[in-house]
């Protein structure tokens, strides 16, 4: 939930955490990173906003805009959701659980 | 038409891989994920180098088109059916360029890579090498194709169907949230259009919701079945999707595919735009 720039998170070259509210994090279950998971980033009213596929180590990233905002992971392995609070710009991060 | 002249499902397209006559093609945002894993038999098409011209902003030319689908070895009487991630997209923009040159036989697959993937069906990374054929284009009918002074004119009389995320219409952002937000053009609406987001038409799992479910959601936004459509996002292809939905499962005749979208209109000099929420 911090704003923080935190350097294990791989971002494009010329973000600017600054301006930007990066939102990621990983896809997991049972402790371990699912990749090829549908990761859904729904507004604070739980309109669909945008979809990417985890990495092989679980990893997903959305650029999106301060506010409250729900991911939702869809997998062979399952799905689940989490809850993410943009205070303001920079980097986000969240972990989804799915079963 | 019906759906069943649009779309086919998971289990048939399990059940037609290999027929002679039926042609798959893959067409992904991502371009490299036909690399990872495609249906059996399936050919990639890249959208950023083959559904546009190379140097010009358009889409390709009938005679681009024609040497297109004969390389990926598509006769003019198969059946083509397109599939991809992100909820069929780029599919649906193959689509929409499929009827736009006058390809009678093409359909989608409903709920695209997603749904396959989910339901757990085989995907091979086999190399895929069709034998050419010789494909000849109709002239693009562009009955289906809006450009962007017919898109002016339009405000205040058609239903212009902004189907972008509401921050994007609003002007909150200027691109999908797993993109970076560096454009630079003007963020906004085009007036009078209403905001009906692509994913409202799609189910969870990818697949398109019934016709009821969409005959529904689009009167409650406030779409006049009387009056011809203008459908728009930020470059074209969510807006296929919604036009794929009007146009070909709904039955709405004069609906327009504004390919141009919000990277042409909110880049043009002294044309009206609306900020906010909207109506």
């Amino acid at each position: 939930m911090c704003g923080a720039p935190d350097q294990a998170v791989a971002l494009p070259p010329g973000t600017d955490l600054s301006k930007e509210t990066v939102l990621a994090g990983r896809v997991v279950a049972g402790g371990q990173p699912v990749g090829g998971a549908f990761v859904r980033l729904l507004d604070g009213t739980g309109e669909f906003t945008a979809e990417v596929v985890s990495s092989a180590s679980g990893d997903f990233r959305f650029f999106a805009a301060p506010g409250t905002w729900t991911v939702r992971a869809l997998s062979r392995s399952g799905n689940g959701q989490t809850v993410l609070n943009a205070d303001g710009p920079g980097l986000h991060q969240a972990e989804v659980a799915v079963a | 038409m019906s759906r069943e002249d649009v779309l086919v499902t998971a289990d048939w397209a399990e059940k037609n891989l290999g027929t002679e006559g039926i042609v798959f093609l893959e067409v992904d945002e991502d371009t490299a994920a036909y690399d990872g894993g495609h249906l059996p038999g399936a050919v990639k098409v890249n959208w950023t180098t083959e559904l546009q011209d190379p140097v010009r902003r358009d889409i390709p030319t009938k005679e681009q088109f024609e040497e297109l689908l004969s390389a990926k070895g598509v006769s003019n009487d198969d059946t083509v059916v397109l599939y991809g991630g992100n909820n069929n997209w780029f599919a649906a923009y193959a689509y929409w360029e499929f009827k736009l040159y006058g390809h009678e036989n093409v359909k989608l697959l409903d709920g695209g890579r997603k749904k396959w993937e989910l339901d757990g069906r085989t995907l091979t990374t086999d190399v895929v090498a069709p034998a050419r054929a010789t494909y000849t284009a109709k002239d693009a009918d562009n009955s289906i194709r809006a450009f962007r002074d017919e898109t002016v004119d339009a405000i205040g009389n058609k239903n212009l169907v902004d189907v972008r995320s509401p921050d994007e219409f609003s002007g909150k952002i200027l691109a999908p949230a797993h993109l970076p937000q560096e454009q630079s053009q003007r963020a906004g609406h085009i007036p009078s259009a209403i905001n009906i987001p692509w994913s409202k038409a799609a189910n969870e799992d990818g697949t398109f919701k019934s016709d009821e479910e969409l005959t529904a959601l689009y009167g409650e936004a406030g779409y006049d079945a009387g009056k011809a459509t203008i459908a728009y996002c930020r470059i074209g292809e969510r807006s296929s999707h919604t036009w794929v939905v009007l146009h070909e499962l709904l039955g709405h005749n004069d609906v327009k595919n504004y390919d141009g979208s919000w990277t042409e209109y909110g880049s043009l000099i002294g044309v009206p735009i609306e900020l906010g929420a909207g109506r």
